[in-house]
């Protein structure tokens, strides 16, 4: 199966970004974008769906308020309502203020880990992962757009050449 | 430039309109004397009767209350103690008026300041998106001076005992309460009234220079008036926040006189600030859905909803801060000041919380909402109710006790100070352009984007 790419690299972020629009204007599929730093405005020109993380820590948050409570219901008031310095152990809400500070920390816990795991997991990154970088010069000051070939090898590097490239490589991928 | 609309001042003159007219009900059905009082503690059931007998609050020491009640005591004896009662209720019923007044000229007196300060600080932190709304900012301070006069007002009228909201300004108070006599250097009439005056004059000060360099800049050719905002601003912030932390001792916490609080002047700091960032995002709104903001665009609200949230949480922080310390240690000093409003207020003093945390919190923390003109006037008007209940919360307990209740004279106070301040900001929106012409910041903030 025919697996060819095009490397299109750039030196400036300005020019990057018109090119990416040139490109979802000419409807070429944009791979990829590989960019030393994050590129103010980029997702939005590749068009890609907001990330729903927020989403997710909102959820996590209810989560670790929720195990708070439970954990210090239960040790507190249910197991063993002990008279600690006239603290009153009736019920949950009669202590709850002393009960606040863990509560909130438990809520920012769990949503700021768990958010950052959640992150680790989507964007598949650990310790030993090795590195998908298509070019050394990504990280450094080059910026890459990778763009899929369709049997329209000759239109596409003549596209990319016309966008400011300053270097528009064809690469078979595995 | 803005034009008044004529429904919107018709509204501001119904508003004072009804507002004067039920301060004066309020005014006018305050008992004149114990006899009037009798008849209605007569007229309630008795088991409210004794209830009211037993609360604690500034005006009288509990402890001879419940003394009295435990002994046996004689017939004089008891006569003399129901004739201190009645007298005690007479105070609370005739500060009613008075209280509802003080509540609701305070907090749109604070909340013009809140937006003061805010906009001191933009100015101060070079903020490149809201230079746009620093015309809408220096309208709504426009209330400063109607504000501060009416206030200045109401405390020489304290200080003249037309009312009884400080008890410490009555020497027979203090003459047998060695707790407010120890503070009689600090807590007495002239030096009280000159503070006041001191920092009401300060703080218009920096308002009318500032609003004036602002519009000098305008017209200017370099960047000289600007410059001058920047030094004059960064001068204010100083002055303000010591006096605003005294002002919280003086016009609030004196209120309570044997109570003290360290965080005190923060907590009431954050209350008005968010009510004045608030007001600013309501102002602002409602401006531009008329048409009259060309370049405010959804990011300067979003921005101004995420003030309004991240402050909302900072009120809470200090509330529960102080709450939660105070609740902990339980010292009997301290915890009265709780005590009494947690029992004699549950509603407004836990209501408050829930308005001007949990909702805003909910509401506030996504994104999308923030740019939603219905939410943030939804929020916004809870925010402001909220932060008013706050500022009743703070005043109400010391000066009429069990006897609270938001009638006629609180609801009517708030209305006229509502109106005021709908008239008086908005004949100010008429007086300048609404984009400030040359600031340094003013294209940055046009093209602002979030």
């Amino acid at each position: 199966m025919n697996n060819r790419v095009i490397y299109a690299i750039y030196n400036d972020d300005d020019i990057l970004m018109d090119a990416v629009k040139k490109t979802r204007a000419a409807h070429h599929h944009i791979e990829e974008v590989f960019t030393p730093f994050p590129v103010h405005g980029l997702d939005k020109a590749m068009g890609l769906a907001p990330s729903r993380l927020a989403i997710c820590a909102f959820i996590y948050g209810c989560i670790g308020i929720t195990f708070a409570t439970l954990m210090m219901n239960f040790i507190m008031i249910q197991d063993w309502p002990q008279d600690i310095g006239g603290k009153p152990s009736f019920s949950y809400i009669q202590n709850m203020p002393a009960f606040v500070p863990i509560m909130f920390e438990m809520t920012v816990f769990f949503a700021a880990h768990l958010m950052v795991l959640t992150f680790y997991m989507r964007s598949r990154i650990w310790p030993f992962k090795e590195a998908e970088n298509p070019d050394v010069r990504t990280t450094d000051d080059h910026f890459l757009m990778e763009v899929s070939i369709n049997n329209n090898e000759e239109e596409l590097v003549s596209f990319f050449q016309n966008t400011g490239a300053v270097e528009v490589k064809v690469i078979e991928k595995n | 430039m803005y034009t008044f609309s004529s429904k919107l001042k018709t509204l501001s003159f119904i508003l004072m309109a009804v507002g004067i007219l039920g301060i004066g009900f309020g005014f006018y059905s305050a008992p004149k004397d114990i006899h009037e009082v009798e008849t209605l503690l007569a007229a309630e059931s008795h088991g409210a009767h004794g209830e009211s007998a037993s609360h604690g609050d500034a005006h009288s020491s509990e402890g001879e209350h419940v003394q009295t009640a435990g002994h046996a005591a004689t017939e004089a004896d008891a006569a003399a103690k129901h004739e201190e009662h009645l007298t005690h209720v007479l105070h609370e019923l005739q500060n009613k008026p008075w209280a509802a007044l003080y509540v609701a000229c305070i907090f749109f007196m604070l909340l013009s300041m809140g937006v003061l300060a805010f906009y001191a600080i933009q100015q101060v932190a070079q903020a490149g998106w809201s230079p746009v709304l620093f015309r809408v900012m220096q309208g709504i301070t426009a209330y400063l001076p109607w504000g501060s006069v009416i206030f200045f007002i109401i405390l020489i009228l304290c200080g003249l005992h037309f009312n009884h909201l400080f008890i410490w300004l009555d020497p027979e108070v203090v003459a047998h309460d060695p707790l407010i006599a120890n503070k009689a250097g600090y807590l007495n009439f002239p030096f009280w009234i000159v503070r006041a005056a001191i920092f009401l004059i300060g703080w218009n000060l920096y308002r009318f220079y500032s609003a004036k360099n602002c519009l000098a800049q305008d017209e200017a050719n370099d960047d000289l008036f600007y410059k001058k905002n920047f030094n004059i601003s960064a001068m204010f912030l100083v002055f303000f926040i010591v006096t605003e932390s005294i002002m919280s001792w003086d016009w609030i916490m004196s209120i309570d006189p044997h109570w003290y609080s360290t965080l005190f002047g923060w907590y009431v700091f954050a209350s008005f600030f968010v009510s004045g960032i608030t007001m600013i995002a309501m102002v602002t709104v409602y401006l531009k859905s008329r048409g009259f903001l060309e370049y405010v665009n959804t990011s300067h609200i979003h921005d101004l909803a995420k003030f309004m949230f991240g402050i909302s949480i900072f009120w809470t922080y200090l509330w529960f801060s102080q709450f939660m310390l105070i609740w902990y240690a339980n010292i009997p000093e301290e915890i009265t000041y709780f005590i009494t409003r947690i029992q004699l207020y549950n509603l407004p003093f836990f209501g408050a919380v829930v308005m001007n945390f949990v909702f805003p919190l909910l509401i506030l923390v996504n994104t999308d909402f923030k740019r939603i003109t219905w939410v943030i006037v939804m929020a916004g008007v809870v925010i402001l109710a909220g932060h008013y209940i706050d500022f009743f919360n703070m005043i109400m307990p010391g000066t009429v006790g069990d006897k609270w209740f938001i009638g006629i004279p609180e609801i009517a106070s708030v209305l006229f100070f509502l109106g005021l301040f709908v008239f008086v900001v908005f004949t100010a929106l008429t007086k300048a352009p609404l984009l400030p012409k040359r600031n340094p910041y003013i294209e940055e903030s046009k093209h602002f984007h979030y």
